[in-house]
């Protein structure tokens, strides 16, 4: 009797939590999950004469990354992902503490349009700038008519920096909207009860409380600033080597597969560790979306 | 009275910062679009006015005509697939516990986290080494995994939020099961699985850098198409493309917006 | 009497959950076309076992029939009883009718008998009209009536009741109270509600159990468990009591008892107990009178400390020598001491309410019983 019931409880939950998650699961095992493993394990072996992979181990790959050439593209890959997170971050927080104000008819109408530019690609919305920059551009001729300087920045890193901030922006604004929408309006009245001024009340209350949506907004931007190709291609003019154009580069003009290979391990072991430092201070995955 | 308007609206840095973001977005949209109607085949500067451009895109460019279909053939097929999946999986993932579960779930988030060139790397590396060229299959299925992971966590984020008992109620009611999930489990996500399934078209029609790396040599889509470009010119019938798609999009979504509220208004009327 | 046949009969049923306890060994009958109650605070168990008599909770030990049929491993589909929620958990994708319709469709009725009688379902509980209207539309006491329609449309055997006015404003809620009692006498369905509200408890229920920490401390009807609790608890939880720790110095031939207490004795009558043995003694404030002699074998002596006066009532505090503190209450002008007067307690001795201290006693009178 005892047995019976037993049984069945394991049926229960088993068959249909099999049934239902077991596609999910198998398919990002198969198609996400061993695709990592396979890069890291190709990451220690050696390159094939014409391409391709010797199975014969070697660490010469991590050895490759210090070499002063390769550190200064990832230095310089780091450098580009650090400003473009706080550059975001300077532009998106006081956004989204805005977009929180907006009345609520007109909320959706305002999210809805900060999803809208993704319909265009953004390789085209990219080139949008080159051309507005371009140094015989519309903006030039406009200031030059002015009577002012000609702004020259197209290929530089600050225009690529820019482009990062563009592209990856929107996915920090949601974040941080959705930590400050959550924010209960009674806390600030409470604080400026207790005599905080303005300026101490965000400082002591609005910032700490909306710091999980800060953290999970900037790592939305930090990482894909990391591995993106494309926007150092468009806004560099292809002057700017970076780590994605760096990983690009190996895999598929030199055809040095565990090469790349080993620069993707770098960038996963850099993300690994900045999301356990996300979690660690309690942050929930979740909020990421 | 004036105080309490005072507290209730918005203040001007706010309107400011509003439109100064919303240009920022929109600003070379704007040029693309504008372009697209300029004279001069050089994207330089705008010469004049003239149509020519969209004659030239309907008569001439095929090619990117067939990369806009493909691109909406692989984000209509991803999408649907992932929603299909990734709502069985959250449904599953609510209701039942088992010891696999927390290991699924962070397989979920590697996509959200792993830069997508390492992504579209591992998926050809992985599958060239097995033998598999890639073709349309292999583009789906890299576009299918990333947005699988999307769809779970919007749907999440609705389904956390769900009355336990209302399900309870209908099993008590004697729906067993799968008439549960038939009529009620599933039907109460359905705003979840178009929120989720909008984003994920968003992200697979949009997506340059997996399809770059997942795409054979005969799936061109849009944004593959476009980055093709980038080493040699854009020509002014790409822009009209895209204006044409802005607009489309711009119709299809206040079309959406429009058809939900005449139904709620319709819905207030027959009280 | 005529033999009163049971509907449901919970024997030995246990839950647990892990190391957790909730429902201990709890052995029930609940007879046909009765108003049942079960009365206790959150966590006591009463709601895992109004969800275990559902479905939705697996039983860890014992068994569960609904008329006389095994229903312990049924799933909650194919019992026929049916629950009213205290979230109402209306399906908010359906309207009113959907919603109420929604166990017939199950049961694969025709389109005009379902008609018919959704129809007639929501006429009875005043809703005619309000077909299309979605749940998020709603007042929750319309709610609340939707939700009462959608299962009793399915003619249950059994209608299961959690907390359902829980989440209505106290007019309304006393409204509602009248509405459901009157419901289920014009309809003859067996109710098992859940509340924990006392009051709710005693205007509604035929009969009422208390359940504390897993098990049911009595069962019985409003006015036994009022004038006799069994256990100190039941005279704690319903009403107010004074209750005193005593010593049972004398037990007399015509069953009177003798207490004696740290400050002062009392008489009571009470079946079962033992020279020496301690015991509770529990007296409704509404009893206690006070004088400024000893009366007839009581010698209880305090001082008044306070006076209430609440309406046409006066609540009076009384202070007894080792500080605790005796309510008592009464109209104004009967025997009213002015604050600090010495004053001896006294009350008719067949009023005062003697319990068992020791544990295993009283889940013996439990198991035994009712």
């Amino acid at each position: 009797m005892e047995k019976k019931k037993k049984k069945w409880r394991l049926n229960k939950n088993f068959l249909p939590g099999l049934a239902m998650v077991g596609p999910t699961g198998l398919w990002m095992i198969a198609f996400m999950l061993l695709p990592l493993i396979y890069v890291i394990a190709i990451s220690f072996m050696t390159k094939g004469l014409f391409g391709g992979v010797v199975w014969t181990p070697t660490l010469k790959n991590y050895q490759d990354i210090i070499n002063p050439v390769y550190g200064k593209v990832c230095l310089k890959s780091l450098k580009i992902a650090l400003l473009t997170t706080l550059f975001s971050l300077l532009v998106s927080y006081p956004f989204a503490y805005a977009l929180s104000k907006v009345k609520k008819r007109w909320k959706s109408i305002c999210m809805l349009l900060i999803m809208v530019p993704f319909w265009i690609n953004g390789l085209l919305r990219l080139n949008g700038w080159v051309t507005i920059f371009r140094e015989t551009g519309p903006l030039n001729t406009l200031l030059t008519k002015l009577g002012l300087p000609a702004l020259n920045f197209m290929y530089t890193e600050t225009a690529i920096v820019f482009g990062m901030v563009y592209t990856f922006m929107p996915f920090m604004v949601l974040p941080i909207h959705t930590s400050i929408s959550k924010l209960d309006s009674t806390l600030l009245e409470a604080a400026s009860d207790l005599g905080a001024t303005k300026l101490h009340t965000f400082l002591r209350v609005i910032l700490p409380l909306t710091f999980p949506g800060i953290f999970a907004g900037s790592i939305q931007v930090f990482i894909p600033s990391l591995g993106a190709f494309f926007i150092s291609d468009i806004m560099g003019g292809g002057n700017t080597m970076l780590l994605g154009n760096l990983i690009k580069n190996q895999y598929l003009n030199a055809r040095n597969w565990p090469s790349g290979a080993a620069f993707s391990v770098l960038l996963i072991v850099f993300t690994l560790v900045v999301m356990q430092i996300y979690t660690r201070l309690g942050g929930d995955m979740d909020e990421m979306v | 009275m004036g105080k309490r308007r005072k507290r209730e609206g918005m203040k001007l840095w706010q309107i400011v910062m509003l439109c100064l973001v919303y240009l920022f977005l929109y600003l070379p949209i704007v040029v693309v679009m504008l372009f697209s109607f300029n004279k001069s085949e050089l994207n330089v500067n705008f010469t004049g006015f003239t149509t020519n451009w969209y004659r030239v895109l309907f008569e001439q460019r095929k090619d990117l005509w067939d990369a806009l279909w493909t691109s909406l053939e692989l984000g209509g097929i991803s999408t649907v697939l992932s929603c299909i999946i990734g709502t069985a999986a959250t449904i599953g993932m609510h209701r039942y516990n088992f010891r696999l579960k927390k290991f699924i779930n962070n397989i979920l988030y590697i996509p959200l986290v792993i830069p997508e060139i390492v992504i579209g790397i591992a998926f050809l590396a992985s599958l060239s080494m097995i033998g598999i060229s890639m073709s349309m299959t292999t583009l789906v299925i890299s576009h299918v995994t990333f947005c699988i992971p999307f769809v779970i966590i919007t749907l999440r984020s609705r389904i956390a939020g769900f009355d336990a008992s209302i399900e309870e109620a209908a099993m008590d009611l004697g729906a067993n099961q799968i008439h549960t999930l038939m009529r009620v489990t599933i039907p109460m996500l359905v705003p979840g699985i178009v929120a989720g399934g909008l984003l994920s078209f968003t992200l697979s029609i949009d997506d340059v850098v997996i399809s770059f790396f997942a795409a054979g040599p005969d799936q061109v889509t849009l944004p593959i198409k476009i980055y093709g470009m980038v080493r040699s010119k854009f020509t002014p019938d790409v822009y009209a493309l895209c204006t044409i798609i802005m607009i489309g999009t711009i119709v299809i979504y206040g079309g959406i917006q429009f058809l939900q509220e005449k139904m709620a208004a319709r819905r207030g009327e027959n009280i | 009497m005529e033999e009163k046949r049971p509907i449901i009969r919970l024997d030995h049923v246990t839950k647990r959950y892990g190391d957790n306890t909730v429902v201990r060994n709890v052995n029930l009958d609940i007879y046909e076309g009765e108003f049942f109650t079960m009365l206790g605070s959150s966590g006591c168990g009463k709601t895992t076992t109004l969800r275990m008599i559902a479905g939705f909770e697996e039983l860890s030990e014992g068994n569960i029939y609904l008329e006389n049929e095994d229903v312990g491993n049924m799933p909650p589909y194919k019992r026929n009883v049916n629950t009213v929620f205290q979230s109402y958990a209306l399906f908010p994708h359906m309207n009113v009718y959907k919603n109420v319709a929604f166990g017939l469709v199950e049961k694969k009725m025709k389109k005009e008998e379902i008609h018919e009688k959704v129809t007639e379902i929501l006429n009875l509980v005043q809703l005619s009209g309000f077909e299309k209207r979605m749940p998020s539309q709603m007042s929750g006491g319309q709610k609340q009536r939707v939700a009462i329609a959608r299962a009793l449309v399915n003619n249950p055997k059994v209608l299961l009741l959690d907390e359902p006015l829980g989440a209505l404003d106290l007019k309304l809620r006393k409204q509602m109270q009248l509405e459901l009692k009157h419901l289920q006498q014009q309809l003859g369905i067996t109710f098992v509600y859940v509340t924990h509200d006392q009051e709710e408890a005693l205007t509604m229920s035929d009969r009422i159990a208390i359940m504390n920490n897993g098990v049911f401390e009595q069962i019985g009807t409003a006015k036994e468990i009022y004038e006799h609790p069994k256990t100190k608890f039941v005279a704690d939880f319903i009403g107010e009591s004074n209750v005193f720790e005593a010593n049972v110095s004398e037990v007399k031939e015509d069953g009177s008892l003798k207490l004696i207490m740290e400050y002062g004795d009392m008489e009571a009558y009470g079946d079962g107990f033992e020279q020496n043995e301690i015991v509770y003694a529990s007296i409704r404030p509404e009893s206690v009178k006070c004088s400024l002699e000893p009366v007839n074998g009581f010698n209880i002596r305090g001082m008044v400390k306070e006076h209430i006066y609440i309406g046409s009532i006066i609540r009076t505090t009384i202070e007894l020598p080792n500080g605790q503190l005796v309510k008592k209450c009464a109209q104004p002008d009967d025997d009213f001491k002015p604050v600090g007067s010495l004053v001896y307690l006294h009350w008719s001795p067949d009023k005062t309410v003697v319990m068992h201290t020791n544990e295993d006693k009283l889940y013996d009178l439990i198991d035994a019983g009712e």
